[in-house]
């Protein structure tokens, strides 16, 4: 572990109880995330990569139950603390920004009482300073007028700037890691790159680490250093943004980056590339490569047994028991057909 | 301004454009607070638009641009304040919403809450047979296993309610659903943004199939321009109800004229991980509708705003390709 480390999770696990016996929602994974560093996870509804987010945060819902071998923030083990310490380090040290800034922000109070109390919660200065430190927080994120807007309720904002105010709120506590779940889904294509951007800028600023979650591959190229793509619950391949884009490996990935449309790589109105089948049921024992029902690579190795998380690279694995020379081929032949 | 719609494009001016819209507009009167006077809300003004059979429009604009509310009108479900809808050069106003729904239907964005859960795959796929008192239960029956196939969706599901499907599945319920009627125009909200990437590719690929089996037209409203760009043959941009850009999806991609879809056009993210964030300088939201900005609806977000166009409204101008409505191309 480097001393820039903010967070290391090591085999993180996630079981969640339902009638028809275990849903292994997040099955191994493990992470780091530097300060400064931006790491995005990717993949589709049901992969587990808002459940992960949520182990992190110790919000997993009451039917779950976590296991790692190592969860720590900035040398604080995340494992051995109780739920009251935690609820101290979420909003200081841990900052969440979620999908729905309406949701998550409270409409019966207004924006810099909700700003000031993160503040003051915590610990780190009277209301004055908190409101300083809010005003301060407002002119960084480009709202102008901070004073008034402090005094307004959430529904006389709009969605962009209710999502600015979030990121505020957010950097109140000065945290050293940022999780952000679909920051920006709910808002229109020009908010959503300013929206970005404006994350980007604070992020380094205040050289926090930053875990991204979403599921646009777009927002994922533009704003990741490393990208983790995840499918039913497993990390199934990890680089650098560049190294991942340029050279897939896991058929998954190649799959989900020839499912949308790219201006200059399809020809408007061709046929999209696709995957078939649909995400396997993630209840009770797990075997084999959770993928090979929908690959068009798969053999009879793939069936059974326990596929790992080939590391090529420092830093640059992937889950598949094809070889990358054999995948590169795969992808050329598949940008062909 | 019909004659302006048929100077570019539209070949063979004789056909007639299975959709058309002559200066449509909507208002809404808003109250706002209890012992307010009512006040005008433009929420669409002065759209002309023609689409012929088999061709693809696509209305692009962010949240509040009246997108919506032109889908609504299109498919009979409000009556435009201003202006007329035809459909094969009928006027929708001069004919019932039974009528209406025979030509025109929609696909909506999420399938999870415009399936009622409460009916089978069935019973949700042949509502409009029966609405309209088509066939006798078997000839139903039969219709329904037939646009099931051509949907792509497996016979056995006939019997299964929404709740048991995927949610790419759902969506081809609701495409069977509109199609079943054997409509012209299908008008599709957002069809896809609900779905995952992998479920998006495959319906996109539907859509397109059927379109070329069935000549449809599809009036398709979508924030994500990759998609628009993959899919249309025609691009409207709308700004604060108003048409600011109209004309072919490649010139319109290839060269935005309007300031506005530049912005939009460069907002977009393509998956490339070797460029960074692009740089978009349109400030603040969209402003209020109430109360519009004088002159030019854009000018406080302009980067090549001059004083005119805060003191004088532009009109649509028609270049050689495109309409286009600022003061930049007079």
């Amino acid at each position: 572990m480097s001393s820039n480390t903010v967070l290391e999770v090591e085999n993180l696990s996630v079981d969640i109880t339902v009638p028809a016996g275990t849903l292994h929602a997040v099955t191994d994974l493990s992470l780091t995330v530097d300060k400064g560093e931006t790491l995005c996870i990717v993949g589709e509804s049901g992969c587990g990569k808002s459940i992960t987010s949520l182990a992190i945060m110790n919000l997993l819902p009451g039917k779950a139950t976590k296991t790692a071998n190592k969860l720590s923030l900035e040398g604080t083990d995340l494992l051995s603390i109780s739920e009251k310490e935690f609820a101290n380090l979420r909003g200081d040290r841990i900052g969440m920004i979620f999908q729905d800034p309406m949701t998550s922000l409270n409409p019966v109070f207004r924006i810099g009482d909700q700003l000031e109390e993160v503040y003051i919660e915590h610990g780190k200065g009277g209301r004055k300073e908190a409101r300083e430190r809010a005003e301060f927080l407002l002119e960084k994120v480009g709202i102008v007028a901070p004073r008034e807007r402090l005094s307004q309720y959430p529904h006389q904002l709009s969605g962009g700037l209710r999502q600015r105010m979030m990121i505020a709120m957010t950097l109140m506590c000065d945290p050293t890691l940022i999780i952000a779940d679909e920051p920006t889904t709910a808002l229109d294509v020009t908010m959503q790159a300013q929206t970005l951007n404006l994350l980007r800028s604070l992020q380094k600023e205040f050289n926090a680490g930053l875990i991204l979650i979403t599921h646009d591959l777009g927002v994922v190229a533009r704003m990741a250093d490393r990208v983790m793509v995840m499918y039913a619950g497993r990390a199934v391949e990890t680089g650098t943004a560049v190294e991942v884009f340029d050279q897939p490996n896991h058929p998954y990935t190649q799959g989900l980056i020839n499912c949308i449309p790219v201006p200059g790589r399809n020809e408007p109105g061709s046929k999209l590339g696709s995957i078939r089948g649909i995400v396997p049921a993630l209840v009770g024992d797990l075997d084999g490569c959770m993928f090979r029902n929908r690959c068009d690579f798969v053999s009879d190795d793939c069936r059974g047994g326990d596929i790992e998380l080939k590391e090529i690279s420092p830093g640059r694995a992937y889950r598949c028991l094809l070889n990358p020379e054999e995948s590169a081929r795969n992808l050329t032949a598949e940008s062909a057909a | 301004m019909n004659q302006i719609m048929g100077q570019f494009g539209h070949t063979g001016g004789e056909e007639v454009p299975a959709l058309e819209c002559r200066k449509v507009g909507r208002t809404y009167m808003i109250k706002r607070g209890m012992f307010a006077e009512k006040q005008p809300l433009k929420a669409v003004q002065g759209i002309n638009l023609k689409v012929n059979r088999g061709e693809v429009l696509a209305i692009v604009g962010e949240s509040g641009c009246g997108k919506t509310t032109l889908a609504k009108m299109l498919l009979g479900l409000l009556e435009p304040s201003e202006g007329e809808i035809l459909l094969d050069g009928m006027p929708i106003s001069s004919v019932s919403i039974l009528d209406i729904a025979k030509k025109v239907q929609p696909v909506f964005q999420d399938p999870y809450s415009s399936l009622n859960p409460r009916k089978t795959i069935e019973a949700i796929i042949s509502l409009p047979l029966k609405v309209h008192k088509i066939g006798t239960k078997e000839g139903r029956h039969a219709r329904v296993v037939e646009y099931m196939r051509l949907v792509g969706l497996p016979k056995r599901l006939i019997h299964s309610y929404p709740n048991q499907l995927s949610g790419g599945q759902r969506q081809r319920v609701a495409i069977a659903r509109a199609l079943i009627m054997e409509p012209k125009i299908v008008v599709c909200d957002e069809p896809t943004s609900a779905l995952d990437v992998s479920v998006q590719a495959h319906i996109l690929n539907l859509l397109q199939d059927l379109r070329e089996e069935l000549n449809l037209t599809y009036a398709f409203i979508s924030h994500d321009l990759a998609v628009v760009e993959h899919l249309a043959d025609w691009v409207a941009v709308m700004y604060l109800g108003r048409l600011i850009e109209y004309g072919r999806a490649t010139d319109i991609f290839a060269n935005p004229k309007h300031p506005y879809t530049r912005a939009l056009l460069d907002s977009v993210l393509t998956p490339d991980a070797r460029l960074g964030l692009p740089e978009i300088t349109l400030g603040r939201g969209l402003p209020n509708p109430l109360s519009p900005p004088s002159g030019c609806y854009f000018h406080p977000r302009c980067p090549k705003a001059t004083d005119e166009c805060s003191q004088e409204a532009p009109v649509l101008l028609e270049t050689e390709d495109r309409l286009v409505e600022c003061h930049l191309y007079k």
